[in-house]
């Protein structure tokens, strides 16, 4: 095999490989959409945070502005501590509600932005106050099931 | 009045495995002769070579090249003074990847700064005198067994060694390659002003090439002499191996219980 | 009772056996690495070996990787329908394939294929002599022969994965969308979703060039200690597909278990 034809087969061989990462990389992932800008972090506290998961996506109008960092449990107040790197190029006023949605019906679950008006902005490390927690499933139906039970008593 | 003694063996013992291979060799080998090393199978004589060329480390005595103790050498010291020795393979080992002429160029292009050029006219010189400067783009698969000894001999010169050593050269060929490898040998020896030390149990070509012999058995030398001595000589060993006798110091039979025992076995006791 | 004794202390040789050779292989390692100048200051030699086990198994990487493709696409969509999720096939294919069955399928293959070869090149090398010849004329073999081929095999491994992971997304695309008719846009904007660079594709990476390691140290560690002779090498060729087997699918559960610790 001569010398020269080798390289080229190697060449190729390598560009080829290279060009399916970065398309694995691209297309396939995330990365150009991805958290290359800079990220500043906001907290938020919630008594039931459901199924919420670390990596799992915040959004306002639907759209991603931010990811779960992390979900820790603070002893002293009973409550589920949320951190979030939320991008940099977007900005929440003080008085944003933070809720725990659902996608779909049996889908994921995200946290929703829904801004309020006021001027001032969230700043980096602030804590986010207004805060709904994750409709547990089972609670609902316990409670659909109460609300019957009433009813049936009621009209008795 | 002493000859300039390029290899000098004293005492060497080797063992593998606590199985004693080799026990108590001494040689002293002068520049420029062609020594012939001979003995049966497993005898220890490869190992002998082995221990020579450095790549084993006797257990016991010492092996001295050109002065230089090779059995105390480093790894490093030892790829120096290799540059200076040259090794027949048995049946060649010839690098199966490259050509004729690649292969002779090995030693060359890995150990020496020469232009492409100067390599070139020094492989085909080498490929000259082996008789196979036509075949230098031949792969090793396509050469018999006589050209590719030939080409293993030319790339084993390649550095113009000191020592030459040849583990089994005559094994395998026909008599006409046996004639030329034996002529070969004799004559890049004296022409390159080399010493050569060769491993065989080809009798009849030694005798007619070598200027000294050295017989070992069970790791011992059991005689020496120059070919004239060999053929006279009235030592049992010695006959047998020369004459090619079934029956003498070296046993026909492999140890096993004597016939009355193997054929009659319990049979024999009532 | 002496029989199965007799077998215990079988298994007890051959358990102490393999620790034994498990040692020696990482010395050869360690020697591998030390003597591996020359395979990038003579970068023809590595070039040749890159040649030789990734060019040559591009063909097996890529096809298997397509089949393997077709394949989820097919199991996948069939699952999902179940539960009207069918424009989550992008992410089931690609997450699979970028977590899992690329690095894993892909150096399962490399190993058949230019490990064994390896382990040939180099076993006959040494039953034939040339490795001696080698170094009587003060060549390190290990230098020459075996640090290319294993640098070879470690370059050439994380591109066949990252192929083989592509052409698989290819596959499921490619049953998905144009032959079963799932959406296209669904199948890519819901793949780029969700799976993401560190944690999916560059952990596949990371993965790949682990096996690549451990693929080509054993096929030049078994090469070079095998017997020198015929038999002995066709049962080191053995050996380097076996043993290479165990290694990938030991390591990926290691590594699985160390990089998707399961979110929260």
């Amino acid at each position: 095999m001569n010398r020269t034809v080798l390289d080229l087969w190697v060449g190729i061989f390598v560009a080829i490989g290279i060009a399916a990462f970065l398309f694995l990389a691209l297309k396939v992932g995330n990365l150009s959409s991805g958290h290359l800008s800079e990220t500043y972090t906001l907290q938020a506290r919630f008594d039931n945070i459901g199924g919420l998961k670390v990596r799992g996506p915040v959004k306002s109008a639907g759209v991603r502005v931010g990811r779960i960092a992390d979900i820790r449990f603070d002893p002293a107040t009973y409550e589920a501590v949320v951190t979030m790197d939320i991008d940099g190029r977007y900005r929440f006023p003080r008085d944003t509600f933070a809720a725990i949605y659902t996608s779909g019906l049996l889908g994921e679950q995200f946290i929703g932005f829904d801004v309020g008006g006021d001027d001032r902005m969230l700043r980096a490390g602030d804590t986010v106050t207004k805060t709904q927690s994750a409709v547990v499933l089972e609670k609902l139906i316990s409670q659909f099931l109460f609300n019957k039970a009433a009813e049936g008593q009621g009209t008795k | 009045m002493s000859e300039d003694i390029l290899v000098d063996i004293e005492d060497l013992h080797f063992s593998y495995d606590g199985r004693p291979v080799l026990a108590g060799i001494n040689m002293k080998i002068p520049r420029g002769r062609v020594v012939a090393i001979m003995g049966g199978s497993g005898c220890g004589k490869t190992t002998l070579l082995r221990c020579i060329g450095g790549q084993l480390r006797p257990t016991g005595g010492m092996v001295r090249l050109a002065d230089q103790r090779v059995s105390e050498m480093s790894h490093a010291e030892l790829y120096g003074l290799r540059r200076k020795m040259g090794m027949l393979f048995q049946f060649g080992a010839l690098f199966t990847d490259m050509t004729v002429f690649d292969n002779v160029a090995f030693p060359l292009r890995e150990h020496t700064d020469l232009s492409e050029e100067m390599i070139r006219d020094l492989v085909l010189m080498k490929l000259e005198a082996v008789g196979l400067r036509g075949a230098r783009a031949l792969m090793p698969g396509e050469l018999s067994g006589g050209m590719a000894r030939r080409v293993a001999l030319a790339r084993a010169v390649a550095l113009d060694p000191m020592l030459v050593m040849y583990d089994e050269p005559f094994a395998g060929l026909d008599p006409i390659a046996l004639g030329v490898i034996g002529q070969l040998i004799r004559k890049l020896n004296d022409a390159l002003g080399a010493t050569s030390i060769m491993v065989t149990h080809d009798v009849h070509e030694s005798l007619m090439i070598v200027d000294y012999i050295y017989f070992v058995s069970q790791g011992r030398i059991v005689a020496e002499g120059t070919p004239d001595a060999i053929r006279g000589s009235t030592d049992p060993f010695v006959h047998q191996f020369v004459h090619a006798e079934v029956a003498g110091p070296v046993r026909f039979d492999y140890p096993a219980p004597t016939i009355v025992r193997e054929f009659l076995g319990g049979r024999a006791h009532g | 009772m002496a029989e199965s004794m007799s077998s215990i202390r079988k298994l007890g040789h051959a358990v102490v056996d393999r620790i034994w050779r498990l040692g020696f292989a990482a010395r050869f390692l360690v020697a591998v690495l030390r003597y591996s100048g020359p395979s990038f200051r003579r970068l023809p030699l590595t070039l040749r070996e890159i040649y030789f086990s990734g060019v040559l198994s591009l063909l097996i990487i890529m096809v298997s990787g397509l089949f393997v493709g077709l394949v989820l696409g097919l199991q996948g969509y069939e699952t999902l329908q179940r539960y009207g999720s069918t424009e989550a096939l992008g992410v089931l294919v690609a997450l699979s394939l970028t977590r899992e069955l690329g690095p894993v399928v892909a150096a399962l293959l490399f190993a058949s294929r230019a490990g064994s070869s390896v382990t040939a090149e180099i076993g006959l090398m040494k039953a034939t002599e040339q490795l001696k010849a080698m170094d009587i004329m003060a060549v390190n073999p290990i230098a020459r022969v075996v640090a290319p081929r294993f640098w070879g095999g470690v370059v050439s491994m994380p591109l066949l994965a990252a192929l083989f992971s592509a052409m698989g997304v290819f596959g499921g695309w490619l049953i998905g969308v144009v032959f079963i008719g799932v959406d296209d846009g669904a199948f890519w904007s819901q793949m780029q979703s969700g799976v993401d660079f560190r944690y999916d594709v560059w952990n596949g990476v990371i993965k790949s060039f682990v096996f690549g390691i451990a693929v080509s140290l054993i096929a030049v560690f078994e090469g070079y200690d095998s017997v020198p002779t015929a038999e002995g090498v066709s049962r080191a060729i053995t050996r380097t597909v076996v043993t290479s087997a165990l290694a990938i699918l030991a390591l990926d559960f290691v590594l699985t278990s160390f990089m998707f610790r399961g979110t929260s």
